[in-house]
């Protein structure tokens, strides 16, 4: 072939060599760079805490002697870590349903309103997702006070006795969970009400010549198309409402008598304020294999919409 | 129905009025649970704003607490004129600010290296960002406690009850989830157009400020407003890193200084947290749609 | 001098080949088009020319320097993309100029060669808009100017027009030749439509596979391709292909279809098919346009038969009749007003002399 041996005549072939210049100049050194400050982070504020705060749950409470396993057997001994555990769960899971339930049927309703109106309502309902949650939680902690309870003054008014909000231990964790409840629908509200909109209304319709009524839509339809951002978005809020610090903190600070106590709030009382660290870092720890379950979930239904997008 | 034999036109409007009857219906139904749960949802923060119109005389009288008989500013400009509180106001503000620009300086490179260029490990990156998301700062705060104390006594730093260390641990909150935000939005700016500039003679960090960064711009401002949002609110770090007034941050000012003992100045208190929730939410009112874009682009756009 | 030469060029992904070996040498200002199905390995080679792809083995040449490791921008070329890739947020004018303000050209310099290529391609009104606002049509011309701004050596055009209506692709087909015609520079052009190939070429290259099955102008491959695929391939509607054998009679050849139609071999072609006698797996190639209605006066090497019309298609200048023989579909293309109706008997004429013999278990054309 006519080229082929153009080259090899000698006709004057330039070619060029990888030198330092080009290979600071490569794709991969620059994105390695750019990344450079993200994994620093990650590795030196996250990976590195995660990684000594298993070290210091070992240590004693002055942090000079190793004790291995025995904050954890001091734990596992203790009535109140039981308390902490079952009143984490407990929580985490009727607060995320509910928030899950109200989020689902909400998005319905503005879905179903003129496109006009959506934008006002959406816009008003996310209001309690905006507020910075430690504000919005002083102002739930003056509706529940025991003396100027403004829902109190209602009951009363009504024939209903006055509820001890905070006071009572089963009206205490109803409350903290409400406050959850209130503060979270919202965000399940915006995300389902953008997936709804991305199920092809001609399903509907054919559901509709079908002769299916609204439950049957939601049932055969709706859900299954949706399976995976509800799944998603539960799972990332059990995470999330698990570790839940804000609420609780000023709403009961964990009592009456530690009975709405979370992992958060008593490791904070635990670790800062009665300065055992090791001893909080232990609670703390215990949070780790639910997230991880947790994590791996997700992780797993991410990976499918990839997938099956 | 009646005549059928009559004119086959008239049997249409009757069945087509019972369908707008049912359409009607569920428009109804709509409008009443909507008004239900946004009285739901708006009741706390309405409630808020009338306590702190209230004197703290008309708080104790135990009038009907709904309604405002002497509306009053006294409680604004008490706190808007107490050192004290404009503290923890600008505390809050300079904390904020500083750690949204230190969130999109490492996020904008990470997210446009993640999404676009390929290079070893990129996955698991991407992978390792999205987990560090779902890390709580509940697991992290107690093993950072002991961190800033051992910088402390090795190098001298001030870190505990200085509102500066808090620059420092916010990002780890706010990152993740802005990366992930911004690798969506990079993501969806067509290959084509890298390949453009790349034969138009971009190098990659030009192709990132003179092309990306434009096009991409909403997705920026949502994760800015993210950002700012969620260092505004932090208040388990602070509280656990703060404790003199000077240091404070707002909304651990306004829990820990406003509750003085067994005396509370509802008042007082309630437009503290109303003032501490203006930032948020008057960012809201102005860009709500970034606001939601930001929310939905993260889990969507998966 | 602008000449590509590429030189055994393989691309493989992973461990799947796209590109298997390609030699090809474009003249300078020579109009080439890369042309095949899908998954051919056109449109990477392309951008192997570009530099938007690694090459994984053999070489690319623009002008004498071999160019594996260059980065694109060095290579001197411009690429129009199939989706126009304009940038959004920057007006026309901003478009065209990018890739001159990058390399900090003066501002009148730019000015001039902006408004100079907006007037080759008529787009000087549309300067200040921005991509949003314009028509398919218009964006692609926009693309096609940011390519003529830079004056490259090499234009590289990637399925530019796939992306248009039919009518505006026609329109746009005839814009890109005319604009050839005044800016005489070498071009590469990729697309998997083969009248786009036909119409804009100096030179075609039939692609298969990840191999070149042919290189010829397009009036070479259409009367003498020289595989099964490049026969099928090039021409609308595609050639009609009927297992067929060669035999003997009376010191003349034919070609038999089947016990009712035999065709006489052309007289030039004797010698060339006599080797082929007997032999199995042969396919007689003929395309639709040479089969005709039966007129007056008979042509040499045209041949008459009868067949059945199963379905017969008014396209108004012609009409197209599709009938079976030995179980294959055939084309052919009459007068509209011959009389073609299916379901009825219909005499057509085959025009022999445009006949191929092809051996389908090596796919040459004999």
């Amino acid at each position: 072939m006519a080229n082929a041996t153009a080259i090899n005549a000698g006709m004057p072939v330039t070619r060029r060599r990888m030198t330092m210049k080009k290979f600071v100049r490569r794709k991969s050194t620059i994105a390695f760079v750019m990344a450079l400050p993200l994994i620093l982070l990650i590795a030196l504020l996250v990976v590195y805490p995660a990684l000594f705060s298993m070290y210091l749950a070992t240590l004693n409470k002055s942090m000079e002697h190793f004790v291995g396993f025995g904050n954890f057997e001091f734990l596992f001994k203790r009535d109140t870590f039981w308390m902490v555990v079952k009143q984490s769960c407990i929580f985490a899971i009727s607060a995320v349903f509910f928030k899950a339930l109200i989020g689902f049927f909400v998005a319905h309703f503005v879905h179903a309103i003129p496109a006009k109106g959506q934008r006002k309502w959406r816009g008003m309902l996310l209001v309690p997702w905006v507020i910075p949650p430690a504000m919005s939680t002083l102002g739930w902690f003056w509706l529940f006070d025991p003396t100027y309870s403004a829902f109190n003054w209602i009951f009363v008014r009504i024939g209903i006795d006055p509820v001890n909000w905070l006071g009572d231990p089963m009206w205490a964790r109803f409350s903290v969970i409400l406050v959850n409840i209130w503060y979270g629908a919202p965000f399940f509200l915006i995300m389902y009400l953008a997936a709804l909109k991305s199920v092809p209304e001609q399903l509907f319709e054919a559901a509709s010549i079908d002769g299916a009524n609204w439950w049957q839509k939601i049932w055969y339809i709706t859900l299954p198309m949706m399976r995976n951002i509800i799944s998603i978005t539960v799972l990332f809020s059990l995470i999330v409402t698990f570790a839940n610090f804000d609420i609780v903190r000023i709403l009961t600070n964990g009592g009456p008598v530690d009975q709405t106590h979370v992992f958060a709030t008593w490791a904070f009382n635990l670790g800062i304020q009665s300065s055992d660290i090791p001893l909080g870092a232990s609670v703390s720890l215990f949070m780790l294999p639910i997230l991880a379950i947790a994590a791996i979930f997700i992780l797993r239904g991410v990976n499918q919409r990839g997938n099956e997008a | 129905m009646t005549t059928a034999t009559a004119t086959t036109g008239q049997t249409r409007p009757v069945r087509q009025a019972s369908m707008q009857r049912n359409r009607r219906w569920a428009l109804v139904w709509s409008y009443v649970f909507l008004v239900l749960f946004a009285v739901f949802f708006l009741m706390p923060p309405i409630y808020m704003f009338i306590t702190s119109l209230k004197s703290s005389g008309e708080v104790s009288a135990i009038t009907n607490p709904w309604w405002v008989y002497h509306p009053t500013l006294e409680n604004y400009a008490a706190l808007l004129g107490s050192s004290t509180f404009m503290t923890f106001f600008r505390n809050s503000a300079v904390v904020a600010l500083i750690v949204v620009v230190v969130t999109m300086l490492i996020s904008i490179p990470a997210a446009f290296a993640l999404s676009r260029m390929k290079f070893w490990g990129s996955a698991t990156l991407a992978t390792g960002v999205f987990l560090t998301y779902l890390v709580p700062d509940t697991l992290l705060f107690i093993p950072m406690f002991k961190i800033f104390a051992f910088v402390h006594e090795y190098t001298g730093i001030e870190l505990i009850n200085h509102w500066w260390a808090l620059i420092i641990i916010y990002p780890t909150l706010t990152v993740p989830f802005a990366t992930w935000i911004l690798i969506a939005y990079f993501a969806s700016i067509p290959k084509e157009l890298d390949e453009a500039a790349l034969i138009d003679g971009a190098g990659y960090l030009q192709m990132l400020t003179m092309i990306f960064i434009p096009v991409a711009l909403p997705g920026i401002i949502a994760a800015t407003i993210f950002a700012f949002t969620v260092a505004w609110s932090q208040f388990l770090y602070p509280l656990a890193f703060t404790t003199s007034a000077d240091q404070l941050v707002l909304p651990v000012g306004i829990v820990t200084t406003l509750i003085k003992g067994d005396v509370y100045n509802w008042g007082q208190i309630m437009t503290g947290a109303l003032l501490g929730a203006a930032p948020p939410l008057i960012i809201y009112a102005f860009l709500m749609d970034y606001y939601i874009a930001g929310l939905t682009a993260g889990a969507t756009k998966g | 001098m602008a000449q590509v030469t590429l030189h055994k060029l393989v691309k493989n992904y992973d461990d799947t080949p796209a590109v298997r070996g390609i030699d090809l040498t474009i003249a300078d200002k020579e109009f080439v088009v890369l042309v095949g199905p899908s998954g051919c390995g056109k449109s990477t080679t392309l951008r192997m020319i570009a530099g938007l792809e690694e090459i994984t083995g053999g070489d690319v040449m623009i002008g004498s320097e071999v160019v594996n490791d260059v980065p694109p921008k060095d290579r001197d070329i411009a690429m129009v993309f199939q989706n126009y890739a304009l940038y959004p947020h920057m007006t026309v004018y901003e478009n065209m100029s990018f890739g001159l303000r990058l390399k900090k050209v003066a501002k009148d310099e730019i000015a001039r060669r902006v408004e100079n290529a907006a007037r080759i391609l008529d787009i000087s009104e549309l300067l200040q808009r921005k991509p949003k606002q314009l028509s398919g049509g218009q964006r692609q011309r926009v693309a096609m100017g940011r390519a003529i701004v830079r004056d490259p050596k090499v234009f590289l055009f990637d399925e530019p027009l796939s992306n248009l209506d039919a009518k505006l692709r026609v329109q746009m087909r005839t814009e890109i030749k005319r604009v050839h015609q005044k800016v005489r520079t070498t071009t590469v052009y990729v697309t998997h439509d083969q009248i786009e190939a036909m119409t804009l070429a100096d030179r075609v290259v039939v692609m298969n596979g990840g191999l070149i099955e042919q290189v010829g102008t397009p009036n070479a491959l259409y009367h003498f391709p020289a595989t099964k695929f490049v026969a099928g391939f090039i021409g609308s509607p595609a050639m009609n292909f009927v297992p067929c054998a060669i035999e003997e009679a009376a010191g003349a050849l034919r070609v038999r279809i089947n016990s009712d139609i035999v065709f006489p071999v052309p007289q030039d072609r004797t010698q060339r098919y006599r080797a082929h006698i007997g032999k199995a797996r042969l396919l007689f190639g003929l395309r639709p346009e040479h089969i005709v209605e039966q007129r007056s006066h008979m042509e040499p090497n045209q041949h008459a038969f009868e067949v059945e019309l199963e379905v017969t298609e008014p396209m108004g200048m012609e009409t197209m009749v599709f009938f079976l023989l030995e179980g294959t579909e055939l084309c052919g293309r009459v007068n509209p007003n011959a009389g073609a109706q299916s379901g009825k008997r219909m005499k057509l004429v085959a025009d022999l002399g445009n006949m191929h013999l092809i051996d389908d278990a090596s796919g040459q054309v004999l």
